[in-house]
């Protein structure tokens, strides 16, 4: 029992020495950077003594629970409007903002070779549905939308959209097989730099405007060194590797 | 004020509770007889799956509809079996979707109001020679009424107000899916908080006027039987 004492006391007096220089990070992360997010965090609490913990959603969401008190230090956004907006509302560390990440836009099937270069079935109409974000609400489907529109497409296909409200429901669409083709983020069917199940192309960046994706430090992080650390750890060259593996462009 | 979209989703609405309370009233009608009267042991496990949609979150239960529906599921299969395509993304989707969801808020009250009545009146009115059915419509339904209502004001009320569930399995077709709840959840998500104000602002004082003018012509019976 004294040894176990010992231990205890032992186990104490490290853990309470190691909170004085460890912070807990607390990451609000738009949903299409979940994975990626996820190998990240786990990479920089191996390469630092900080602990993150991440919740993933909508950026409309972390929006308006940022501007209503919500306890994050980081906001990974999916776009670039939303952390603009925090910034002149003075939810942020000024200066704090950049790209962390630019989405690439897929057009994907579950079936095996169904999508081709030449996007021949959906040209011809062939498919039930064709699920994409929604434009109101997700940089994703905003770029859908132009891709749809550059390739003489939008009027045509309109009445067979379905919309997510996000990506990750546009995904589960397509994933259900309730819709046979889908417009996805490339993150989202990629592992390891290679797209894992059914059949895809990834539409040429001449088509749509980038997907800039923004990341800010928050007010609340003002004393946070694991926060900064985060951020800083973003630009790292481990931290751009996953970025790109999942498909990602990074600047 | 309001947009034509936002009209348009005020009336699906109305169209989607409507249908959908009238559906669960016959439907619901039998299995809450059944429950009330039975001595079988399936009454615990039917009592059981009835109220089950009470526990999942709708979400999850609109995830397990969509994957249920879809092309590989049981209920898809079923359905393009019978020449109807696949129910996700289209209005009947919805109907049957909040038919399972809302059962249980119609099934119960009327359970519990059909409990009430007890074996007497039944009884009373199979010594003058009622039948079965005679004795379901002309004893049952009305002692039963201050139940009926209750169940319609819940099942209308919980339809109108359904998020979840529409939004795992709609896919936001306007016409088709796009319900209020959606629309003003599209509204905030876009961060256009003075149009979700006065679409929310609506739906609370129509539902509250509704309710209470219902609840207002109950005062004589107990609501909750």
């Amino acid at each position: 029992m004294k040894l176990l004492k010992g231990v205890m006391m032992l186990t104490l007096g490290f853990s309470i020495s190691s909170t004085v220089l460890a912070d807990v990070v607390h990451v609000a992360v738009a949903s299409n950077f979940t994975a990626a997010m996820k190998d990240i965090a786990a990479q920089f609490e191996k390469d630092s003594e900080h602990t993150v913990i991440l919740s993933f959603g909508s950026s409309g969401k972390f929006f308006a629970q940022i501007q209503n008190g919500a306890p994050f230090e980081v906001f990974l956004s999916a776009d670039q409007a939303k952390p603009i907006a925090l910034e002149k509302a003075g939810f942020i560390v000024p200066n704090s903002r950049f790209t962390y990440a630019t989405g690439t836009l897929a057009l994907w099937s579950t079936k095996a070779d169904f999508v081709d270069k030449n996007y021949t079935n959906l040209k011809k109409g062939n498919f039930n549905k064709l699920a994409l974000a929604n434009p109101k609400l997700a940089p994703y489907g905003v770029a859908a939308e132009e891709v749809l529109t550059a390739l003489n497409l939008k009027n045509s296909t309109q009445p067979k959209w379905v919309m997510g409200e996000n990506i990750s429901q546009t995904y589960q669409f397509v994933a259900t097989d309730n819709a046979d083709l889908g417009f996805v983020a490339l993150s989202q069917i990629m592992d390891n730099g290679i797209v894992t199940k059914g059949s895809s192309w990834i539409i040429p960046s001449e088509l749509y405007s980038p997907i800039r994706q923004d990341a800010v430090l928050l007010k609340t992080a003002q004393n946070n060194d694991g926060a900064k650390a985060l951020l800083k750890y973003l630009h790292s060259d481990t931290a751009q590797h996953i970025i790109y593996d999942y498909g990602y462009k990074t600047e | 004020m309001l947009t034509e979209a936002d009209l348009a989703a005020i009336w699906l609405t109305l169209k989607l509770a409507t249908t959908v309370t009238a559906l669960l009233l016959v439907i619901g009608t039998p299995i809450a007889w059944w429950l009330a009267r039975t001595r079988s042991w399936l009454k615990a496990p039917v009592g059981a799956i009835v109220a089950l949609p009470l526990v999942l979150p709708p979400t999850v239960l609109g995830f397990y509809l969509l994957i249920a529906m879809g092309p590989n599921g049981f209920i898809g299969e079923f359905t393009q079996q019978l020449g109807l395509g696949t129910l996700p993304f289209t209005f009947s989707g919805l109907v049957v979707g909040s038919v399972f969801y809302s059962l249980p808020f119609v099934v119960q009250p009327l359970q519990n109001a059909m409990q009430a009545i007890g074996e007497r009146p039944m009884e009373v009115a199979a010594t003058l020679r009622a039948g079965p059915w005679d004795r379901f419509f002309t004893v049952v339904l009305p002692l039963a009424r201050p139940g009926f209502i209750t169940a319609t004001i819940l099942g209308f009320a919980h339809t109108m107000g359904e998020f979840g569930v529409v939004l795992m399995i709609g896919g936001n077709i306007p016409d088709q899916t796009r319900v209020v709840s959606v629309q003003i959840y599209d509204h905030v998500e876009a961060l256009e908080y003075a149009q979700a104000h006065t679409l929310a602002g609506i739906m609370v004082i129509f539902s509250f006027a509704v309710l209470l003018a219902l609840y207002g012509s109950q005062r004589k019976t107990s609501l909750w039987s």
